[in-house]
């Protein structure tokens, strides 16, 4: 792998533009603008503080740069570096800032959730919402970019609104069935909506785009619940990542469960293959592919470094969790479907892998350590 | 006395001793040192009651009876009797007979008393083992109750040790979750309490946020700073906010969802039919299946009843089929369900009889139906056929293998023919060459032939012309004959007709005979004196051959001269033909 030189960034904000031609990257409260093949400095602007949040918009026209301690977004546009725009929250503060799927119009989610606010940069109008939830995921947008669903607490009890994202109509708005809605997630097809309660419950509701509650599951009580979800491409699966280490794969026609997944320490499956990652230092990383699983655990490797297959059963090195605290980081906290529906990454327990994700062709992992990134290709055998 | 008496045996009842023990009850046992007397006495008196007196002593053999009764109470330990003499005869000594006869008695008693303790003894020894037999069975009857109760109770003790330890076991589970749920609710806990704090603190940075605008009052409005309007991503105008909008996207949303369902609806259809069309195919294999064996069942009336029940449902899902809505329809899932059921309900039934006729194989009323056995049979038929047919397609392919490889042996079988061949060829070569080999020595000696003829060709002309010479100076020494020299000419002419004739004709004659017949044979072809003669008039010459012109004259004369030829006639011959010679030789010459 061939590495460029190293360009300074501060909060890791370092974004590629969604068309893939510019890399966007702040430093303290400069955003510089680059060639991605290049890598020459094509635009630098200048914000007025320290740059906490940083996003393209999905043409890639414009970025959006917040700064949440002055509340202050500024948004930059790449085909004129002089034009300008600034949003100022004001005195009621800042806690997030995002794009509409559109490009056009800002969300501002200001500080305490009191409110979220939509700029439209197209007739400077102001929208709001009320009463947002602070949640793991309170807003989503649906794939084609034409609903959002937000997630909603009034007098102790869960809505959900399904807003029109051309002008903000708000399509829908039904009471959820959950104790403390956690997150809420489109299908991509945008039919369903899956929203799940906090981890104190495992439940799992499916609603349709009209706001019929379609089905709930809940795999068992008491224990802690839901941690991570993720839905296949193709919409036909829902992936339920829990605290238990297991995965639950419901698929869409009933609803029910079609199957679920361990991940057991030590690993005895024949088909799998472990790959073990072998360095000067003990600490050993394990990677198996070729089977819809993969627990992968980062360290901390130096430059030399090889992989070894090491035989069935491998133990795999787990560090055990501290119980008493809460969110435990033991459970599936990352989900990956593959594009091509075949494959399922999970991350299961405490190993240090911030991201996982997929490349589009549907044959290699990245997976984003806090000090590594780890790039998995799969060799696909062919049918015989 | 009495320790080493020993109780007397019963005797053997052929001697018949019995008879003395009437009175004491004690048997003798007969000893063999008996006296012969005795027994013969015994013998003789055995047909006689008891009466032992009479029968052991008699007047006779008093003494010998003394003895005998002396001999046996020394053997008893007694004194002996002895005898006296007396008036009839031999008699007793009274006193000693008394002694005797008391300490018998004596012993007789103590004997008898010694029976009776005996006997009581038995008795009670009796009694002892009856009781202790009754002890003995009591004892173990107690036991064997004893030991059952034994182990009923080890098996009363299992079975409680199973119960505990099952109890412990479930106990342990019961402890197990209580710790899970106890595990549980402390996790739970410190979520809650972490959510708690995490709202408690957001409350108190809201109660703070609150205070401070509360004080400050400087309200900060909000407010965008745009440069320029930004047109829409999509290019389009933005549109107002209406109820149209909202029946509008009210529509699009369903609109959506209708698809969504659609695409879907649209694939479970799909599914749906082609499994309809695999139960469909199931069914008809079913069917076919069966309905071979529906011909051979007349007699089952029951099944005729079934066939047109299922036959009902295939016309109705043949209709069914045609017509796509009806696909839908209830009725017609039901009916396929049904009858499929059927059919598999009619295999397994089918499936049943087979396996009972199996099992009545051996009965003759069904050789319609293949048993088992002869299914088996046909089998291995068939597989022991299958066997041949591989085995002999197998050789075939070997056959043909070597059929394959003939070809190749037939090639060495040309090259061996080549090389027989060859053998005939170059013994054919050898031939040749030696052939070639006498032809060349052939020619050489030909050669030499003819070089050894011109050599002698020239020797004789040689000869000739020494010949020519000597008659020369011979007919000018006889130069005064002249009338003779004519005549010699003659005659020489003559001579050397005859001469070259003979000369001609005569091979055997060398030299001279040679030259004149080189003469004339080398008249003939003196025009051309560089060749060499040709075989033939080279054997004319040498008169190997017969020359055709003087055959039939100088035959007789050619043997004649030849045989004759002598120096003088010679010599005239070479005076007649020296002329000739000298003419000729001026001729040859030149």
């Amino acid at each position: 792998m061939n590495f460029s030189e190293v360009f300074k960034q501060s909060n890791q904000l370092c974004k590629v533009s969604p068309d893939g031609k510019y890399l966007a990257t702040c430093v303290q409260y400069r955003l510089v603008v680059r060639d991605v093949n290049t890598l020459q400095i094509l635009q630098l602007y200048t914000c007025l503080d320290q740059v906490a949040s940083m996003e393209w918009s999905s043409d890639s026209l414009f970025i959006l740069c917040a700064m949440y301690k002055r509340g202050l977004v500024q948004v930059w546009s790449l085909e004129q570096p002089d034009w300008h725009c600034k949003i100022d929250e004001g005195s009621i503060g800042l806690v997030s800032s995002r794009w509409s799927p559109d490009g056009r119009h800002i969300l501002n989610t200001t500080e305490f959730h009191l409110r979220v606010t939509v700029w439209s940069l197209c007739n400077k109008s102001v929208s709001y919402i009320k009463y947002p939830k602070a949640c793991q995921k309170g807003m989503d947008f649906s794939a084609d970019g034409r609903y959002m669903a937000l997630a909603e607490r009034r007098d102790c009890k869960d809505y959900i609104s399904v807003f029109v994202c051309d002008d903000w109509h708000l399509l829908r708005h039904f009471e959820t069935d959950t104790q403390d809605l956690a997150g809420v997630e489109w299908s991509p097809n945008g039919c369903v909506l899956a929203a799940w309660d906090s981890c104190l419950e495992y439940k799992m509701l499916l609603y349709s785009l009209d706001g019929r509650l379609l089905s709930t599951y809940s795999a068992y009580e008491w224990s802690l619940g839901i941690k991570s979800v993720a839905w296949s491409p193709s919409s036909q699966f829902l992936a339920i990542g829990s605290y238990d280490e297991k995965v639950r794969i419901l698929n869409h026609i009933t609803w029910k469960k079609l199957t679920e997944f361990e991940h057991h320490p030590t690993i005895t499956n024949s088909k799998a293959v472990v790959f073990k990652e072998v360095e000067k230092r003990p600490v050993i990383p394990t990677e198996d592919l070729s089977i819809q699983q993969i627990a992968m655990e980062s360290s901390l490797f130096d430059i030399q470094s090889k992989y070894e297959i090491p035989p069935l059963p491998v133990q795999v090195p787990v560090v055990k969790p501290d119980p008493d605290r809460a969110n435990p980081k033991i459970g599936i906290s990352a989900i990956a479907f593959s594009v091509d529906n075949r494959y399922l990454a999970t991350k299961n327990g405490g190993f240090q892998v911030q991201s996982l994700f997929w490349h589009c062709s549907g044959d290699s992992v990245v997976l984003l350590g806090k000090d590594q990134l780890c790039l998995c290709y799969m060799a696909t055998d062919e049918e015989k | 006395m009495g320790d080493w008496w020993t109780p007397p045996m019963m005797p053997d009842p052929g001697l018949g001793i019995r008879e003395f023990s009437s009175v004491s009850h004690i048997d003798e046992s007969p000893s063999r040192h008996r006296s012969p007397p005795a027994t013969r006495a015994s013998e003789t008196n055995s047909k006689h009651s008891y009466s032992v007196l009479t029968a052991f002593c008699t007047e006779e053999n008093i003494p010998q009876c003394v003895a005998y009764v002396n001999q046996e109470a020394a053997a008893l330990g007694l004194c002996g009797v002895c005898v006296e003499a007396r008036g009839a005869g031999p008699s007793l000594g009274a006193a000693s007979a008394l002694n005797l006869l008391y300490e018998l008695l004596q012993l007789q008693r103590r004997g008898q008393r010694t029976l009776h303790d005996l006997e009581t003894q038995q008795l009670k020894n009796n009694s002892d083992l009856e009781h202790l037999q009754h002890n003995n069975s009591r004892l173990k009857d107690q036991l064997e109750h004893t030991r059952r109760e034994n182990s009923g109770l080890h098996e009363g003790e299992r079975q409680l040790q199973l119960k505990i330890r099952t109890l412990q076991r479930y106990l342990k589970s019961e402890k197990e979750e209580v710790q899970k749920l106890q595990s549980i609710i402390a996790s739970r806990a410190t979520q809650y309490n972490h959510d708690a704090k995490r709202k408690e603190r957001e409350s108190a940075k809201l109660k703070e946020r609150l205070n401070q605008l509360l004080v400050d009052k400087r309200d900060k409005r909000l407010a965008i700073e745009v440069a320029n309007c930004v047109g829409r991503a999509d290019g389009k105008r933005s549109l107002w906010k209406t109820s149209k909008m909202e029946a509008r996207h009210e529509g699009e949303m369903y609109k959506a969802l209708l698809s969504d369902y659609e695409g879907r609806h649209q694939v479970l259809l799909q599914e749906n039919a082609e499994l309809k069309k695999l139960l469909q195919l199931m069914k008809k294999d079913m069917v076919s299946m069966l309905s071979p064996r529906k011909t051979t069942r007349a007699h089952m009336p029951a099944e005729d009843s079934l066939e047109q029940a299922g036959s009902e449902p295939d016309d109705e899902l043949c209709e069914g089929s045609r017509d796509p809505l009806e696909q839908m329809c209830e009725q017609a899932r039901e009916q396929l369900a049904n009858s499929i059921r059927l059919q598999w309900r009619r295999l397994k039934s089918h499936m049943q009889r087979l396996d009972s006729q199996v099992s009545l194989a051996a009965s003759r009323e069904q050789e319609e139906v293949i048993s088992r056995r002869e299914h088996e049979e046909a089998i291995t038929h068939m597989k022991m056929e299958l066997q041949q047919c591989t085995e002999f397609i197998q050789t075939q392919q070997q056959l043909l293998q070597q059929q394959l490889s003939l070809p190749c042996d037939e090639e060495t079988a040309a090259l061996l023919n080549d090389g027989y061949l060859l053998e005939e060829k170059e013994r054919l070569k050898e031939e040749w060459s030696l052939f070639h080999e006498q032809k060349k020595n052939f020619e050489m000696e030909r050669k030499n032939f003819t070089e050894a003829a011109i050599r002698l060709g020239h020797e004789r002309k040689a000869f000739e012309e020494d010949r020519a010479l000597w008659l020369k100076t011979q007919f000018l020494n006889m130069a005064p004959f002249v009338g003779h020299r004519r005549h010699a000419t003659s005659e020489s002419r003559r001579a050397l007709t005859i001469g070259a004739q003979s000369g001609a004709k005569v091979p055997s004659s060398p030299a001279l005979s040679c030259t004149s017949a080189s003469h004339t044979g080398l008249s003939t072809p003196t025009s051309d004196p560089m060749t060499l003669p040709s075989t033939a008039e080279l054997y004319r010459t040498l008169q190997l051959i017969p020359d055709s012109r003087s055959q039939g004259r100088c035959a007789s004369n050619s043997f004649q001269s030849g045989a004759t030829m002598t120096k003088s006639q010679l010599r005239d011959s070479c005076t007649d033909c020296s002329i000739f010679s000298v003419v000729r030789d001026g001729n040859s010459a030149s």
